[in-house]
This record gives C-alpha cells, structure tokens and sequence, in this order.
C-alpha cells in the first residue's frame, strides 16, 4: 500500500487528451503506411526497435534514439506529463516513431522523430501528424520545436518557415536541454499543411487491421548486416 | 590524332558523404581507378590529373582542388588542373583528358569528378546550381534549375501531349535500374501508380517545379568517379593488363545561348543534337548504332527530350518508346542503365565521369545481375551544363 501511494507521488500529471485518428498514406513504394496513435500496451515492441539505433553514430540517430528510449519509458512509466507517440507501421512493421507532449493546454512539446525506413518520406509524414495532432486534435496554440540533427534542422525549421524564439533564451526554451527553440504557430500550421499534411481518412478496416500488431523491423539500413536475434 | 582507350574505372557510392573530406572522396574513387587498372605499384604513370568539380570553393570552401588531390595520391610531379563546366564539368574533363592523350602530349592521364553538395541544405544546393544562369535576366529573378526543368516540362506536355504518368514512367524505370547498382543515391522501387495518381500521389511525390514533382527529380549527391586513360598505341598499355580497356571512339560538345529565353524553339536542345552529332562523326557511326546510353536527367524530361534530340526516336515521340519498354535493359535502347542522375544522384562535377564509367562497365560486361545490357557495342553519354547551353558527349567502343 505505501508502494502504491509512493507510485502516485511519481507519477505525472495528465491533461486531458482527445485520440489521434488513425489515418493511411500510399509511399512511392506503392506500400500503405499506417499512422496511428501507439497503446501503452506496445511500448515494448517500440523500445525493441529504437534500441539497436542508439548505437549509429551517423546521421544523429544515437542521440535521438537514446532520447526517445526514454521518452518512451517516460510515457509508459507514467514519468511525463501529457506524452502521446505515434507509429507509422507497413504490414504492421514500424517503419517510423515520433513522440511529444502537452506542456499546457495551449503549448506542445514536440520530442523526437525517428525513421527507421528511410527514402519514403515516413519521417516528414510522421512529424506532420504530429504536429496535426498538436493542432487540429489536441487544438493547441503553439508547439515547441527543437532539432538535434541538421537533418531535423532542414526539415522543420527550414521547411516549414518555423517561427525562430531563441531571442527570448532563457525565458523561453524547449525541455530538451534548451538548444533554440522554434515553434509552429497555428496560423503557420494551417499554411503548410496543404504542402505538408497527408492521409486518407477514415483508414479502411482491412488496412488498419494491418497495423493492428506492430512488428519490429529485421532490417534497418542504418546498421548493414543487422539481424534482430543478435541485437 | 592517337587512339585513346579507358583502362582504369573507380567509383565512390552516391548518397550523403558529408562527414567525409572533398579531396579523400576523390581519392578513394582515384584509388579504386589505380587498382582496376592494375597499377598500385606503377601509379606514377599517370602523367596529368584533371579534376572535374563545379562547387569546392562555394561549398566546401576548398580550391585548388587537383594539386590537392595529386598530393593525396603521393604522385607529385604529375601535372594537375581542374576543370569547371557547370553539371557537364565531367564529360568536360575527360575531353580535356582526352585531348592531351590524343595530342601526345601524355601517354596516361587521370579524371576524377566529384563533389560534396550535402553539407549544406536542399535550398542552399539548388541556389549554388543556379549560379550558373545568367547573372543578370535569370538568376536575379529566382530562376532555379527545377524552375527551368518545370518550365521546359509543361512546354513539352503542351506541345507533343506528354502526360504525368508517362513522366512517372521514366523514374519507375531508372529506379528499377538504380535498385541494382551499388553506387546508387535512391534506392527505392517505385510503384507506377503511387507516382501518379493524382489523388494519393501528393504525399509520396509531391509537386516540386509544376507540373515536375519529387520523383521527377534527381537528388543532390555527394560523391567521386574516376577514370585513367592511355593511348592505345602507348607503351605504357603493357601495364594495363587487368581489366578489359575500352577505347573513347568519339567525343565532341557544343554550347547554345547562356539565356535560355534567346533561343528560337527553347524546347530545341541544340547543343546537345550538335555535340551528340560530333561525337558520332568522329566514332564513324550513327544514333542507330548505339547500344545503349547515360543521359542526363537531373530531370525525368530531360531524359525524353535528350533521347529525341541524340536521334534516338522522333521529336515528341520518345513517350511512346517509353510507354513499350524500349529505354528498359531488355529494351530496343536501354537508357540510364545505372540508374541515372534520378537514382544513381547527381553530385554535379562527378556526373560526367560516372557516365562514362558506367559505358566502360557495360561494354566490359561487369554490370551487375539484372542490368546489364547485352552484347554492348557502342555506348553514349550526354552530360548537360547548364541548362543546355554547354554539352558535352561521349561515344564509348568496345575495342
């Protein structure tokens, strides 16, 4: 019993959350891509996946593998406040992985996007669906942005225009150690998304069934020669 | 003039080197040309280096870049320059190589092409490319490359009935090709119908330059190829003994009007009809006797027009060979075997040497299972500055 109430000290607070709807995207491949909202349930097939990555030096992928290794042991644990994560699956295999939380009820912090399945644009349609959630779903106001690669830089701040608040360091700075910060303000969401936001909805049965189940990847082309019972 | 024959082939794989240094990129394909030509121990035979590179003092803040690179390679007193030519520095390379070798003034000679575009972003990449429009009535106005492929593109679908899908045709075949080539940037198997149905095709492949979209476009690249060339009747062709030399049967370039705006018929390519026309002349031949080509398609358009303008088919019908699998491997006329500028990448000085490197291979037989073309002859690269206003083209012979 006092365990229990111990656990209830630890644990974060919550805000109210609306689900993020399912939705589905055709890639160049002709393969379906399933975005969808992640039970807690999966953390374990989610945690198996990133894992191998927090050892690929190249591209940044230690650094944002190892940083959402956590942050999704902070989600299931219940240690961060207000986190949602978002897979990206074809025939169920997790292609991509992007997490972030509420940091009010107006204010987002957006986490980390991982793509295991690289050349199809899966991270770009991940980031976007989460910032869809952000905005549209969760109707917040603003969402806090950082990027830890120069591939990250490129595709958020430069890409989508993103508002630039370094100026106001320290009164202002994104969770993750306080690198700039940007943010996608609503009005500047609703002007990219035509370019930028994607997917058919509702998903139908027999193609959502096919992410009902994630599998971790065999293979990931950021570590040749990887095979899953040797990780 | 002498006989000058390829002997020596190197190649760094396309893709993001960036955590890599210009010059030890063109020396690992510079290294891979010695040892495919057997002379890791006779290496100072080669005489002269030219080096082809469009973007090392832009974008990697580096100059001097052959001198450089003969030091890396430990074969001082070689001579070295380097060779700029907009995205047709290359095949301008090898000519200049070419040249010197036929003119006697060398018996061995190395080209290496390369560049590292990736270290700087997308837009940063496509401004430095566009430093090679006019200064003043094109660039100044935001004119891009993409721009310019865009414009050419919906100018070309107006004119001969061009649709989308025939476009989307081109990238499906040239990454089907890539797919199988190790050096290739993209590897991605495309799907025909993911690439153009309009309704799902947005999220896959976005509009870039209406009506060019994503797929319609190659990426930017990082990378190096090399090449060593002898005259035939040298004797320094007795240390050539390891791989199978390839002689250079024709080569000859052409430029047209710096704007674009100034040409009769801007879908008329004429640089690229008259260079393609000097390169047959001098190999004695005509379109009709090419095995198989390399062309230069930064943009999937520039596939289609180039292969009309080198007399492969008829203005404004190149879609309908496309349309029956003619440009495929197993096709009348395989195009961009190697994938092309759209899959294998386009790192823009190195372009014009991985052309002729890929000809070299296929006319040895060395391609890998599932393109090579069969019984190769004659093969033609068209390497395209500018956008179109210098071109230079080459003619490989199986010898």
């Amino acid at each position: 019993m006092v365990a229990m109430e111990l656990e209830k000290e630890l644990r974060a607070p919550q805000l109210q959350m609306t689900p993020y709807p399912p939705k589905s995207i055709i890639l160049a491949t002709g393969e379906t891509l399933v975005v969808r909202q992640a039970r807690k349930e999966e953390a374990a097939i989610l945690l198996e996946t990133v894992y191998p990555l927090i050892g690929v030096a190249r591209d940044y992928y230690d650094i944002v593998a190892a940083r959402m290794y956590s942050e999704l042991l902070g989600w299931v644990r219940d240690r961060t406040a207000s986190e949602f994560v978002l897979v990206g699956a074809i025939d169920g295999v997790i292609g991509g992985i992007v997490t972030s939380r509420m940091m009010t009820e107006k204010i987002g912090i957006s986490l980390h996007t991982i793509t295991i399945k690289r050349g199809l644009r899966i991270g770009a349609q991940l980031f976007a669906a989460k910032m869809e959630h952000h905005i549209e779903y969760l109707r917040q106001d603003e969402v806090y942005i950082v990027a830890e690669s120069p591939i990250g830089f490129r595709r958020w701040m430069i890409e989508y225009g993103l508002k630039d608040l370094s100026g106001e360091y320290p009164a202002i700075q994104h969770e993750l150690g306080g690198i700039p910060t940007y943010s996608l303000t609503r009005d500047l969401y609703f002007s990219v998304k035509p370019e930028k936001v994607f997917g058919t909805r509702p998903v139908d049965p027999s193609v959502l069934a096919t992410a009902d189940i994630l599998i971790a990847p065999d293979e990931y082309p950021q570590i040749p020669g990887f095979r899953r019972n040797e990780s | 003039m002498r006989e000058v024959a390829v002997v020596g082939i190197g190649h760094t794989a396309f893709g993001n080197l960036s955590q890599y240094d210009l010059v030890d990129v063109m020396g690992y394909s510079a290294m891979d040309a010695v040892d495919d030509a057997g002379i890791g121990d006779h290496r100072r035979l080669i005489e002269q280096v030219f080096v082809a590179n469009m973007g090392g003092g832009i974008l990697n803040h580096q100059t001097a870049i052959a001198s450089s690179l003969v030091s890396r390679l430990g074969i001082e007193p070689a001579m070295a320059e380097t060779v700029e030519n907009g995205p047709a520095s290359g095949a301008s390379a090898v000519k200049t190589a070419w040249m010197a070798i036929a003119s006697g003034m060398v018996e061995v000679a190395m080209v290496t092409g390369g560049e590292l575009m990736r270290s700087v972003t997308g837009w940063e990449a496509t401004d430095f490319v566009a430093t090679l429009l006019h200064p003043e009535v094109e660039y100044p106005y935001g004119l891009t490359l993409p721009g310019f492929g865009g414009m050419f593109t919906r100018m070309y679908m107006e004119r001969y009935g061009l649709t989308e899908r025939e476009l989307a045709m081109v990238a499906v075949k040239d990454h089907q090709n890539g797919m199988k080539n190790p050096f290739a940037h993209v590897k991605v198997e495309c799907s025909l119908d993911a690439l153009s149905h309009d309704s799902e095709s947005e999220a896959a492949n976005p509009y870039m330059a209406t009506p060019l979209r994503l797929y319609g476009m190659c990426p930017v690249s990082d990378g190096a190829a090399s090449l060593i060339l002898c005259a035939t009747d040298s004797p320094a062709m007795k240390y050539f003994q390891k791989s199978e030399p390839v002689r250079i049967s024709g080569i000859g370039s052409a430029t047209d009007t710096h704007c674009v705006h100034n040409r009769k018929d801007p879908l008329h390519l004429k640089a690229v009809e008259l260079s393609a026309q000097r390169a047959y002349a001098m190999a004695d031949i005509t379109a009709k006797d090419i095995s198989f080509a390399e062309l230069h398609d930064a943009f999937v358009i520039l596939e289609i027009a180039i292969s009309e303008e080198v007399g492969f088919f008829e203005r404004g019908t190149a879609r309908k060979a496309i349309a029956a699998g003619d440009t495929t491997i197993s096709g009348k006329i395989p195009i961009n075997s190697s994938g092309g500028l759209k899959s294998k990448g386009h790192p823009v000085g190195a372009t014009g040497v991985s052309q002729i490197h890929e000809l070299v291979k296929q006319i040895r037989g060395k391609a890998e299972k599932g393109r090579q073309v069969k019984n190769p002859k004659h093969g033609l690269a068209v390497n395209f500055g500018g956008f179109g206003n210098n071109v230079v083209s080459t003619v490989c012979s199986k010898m």
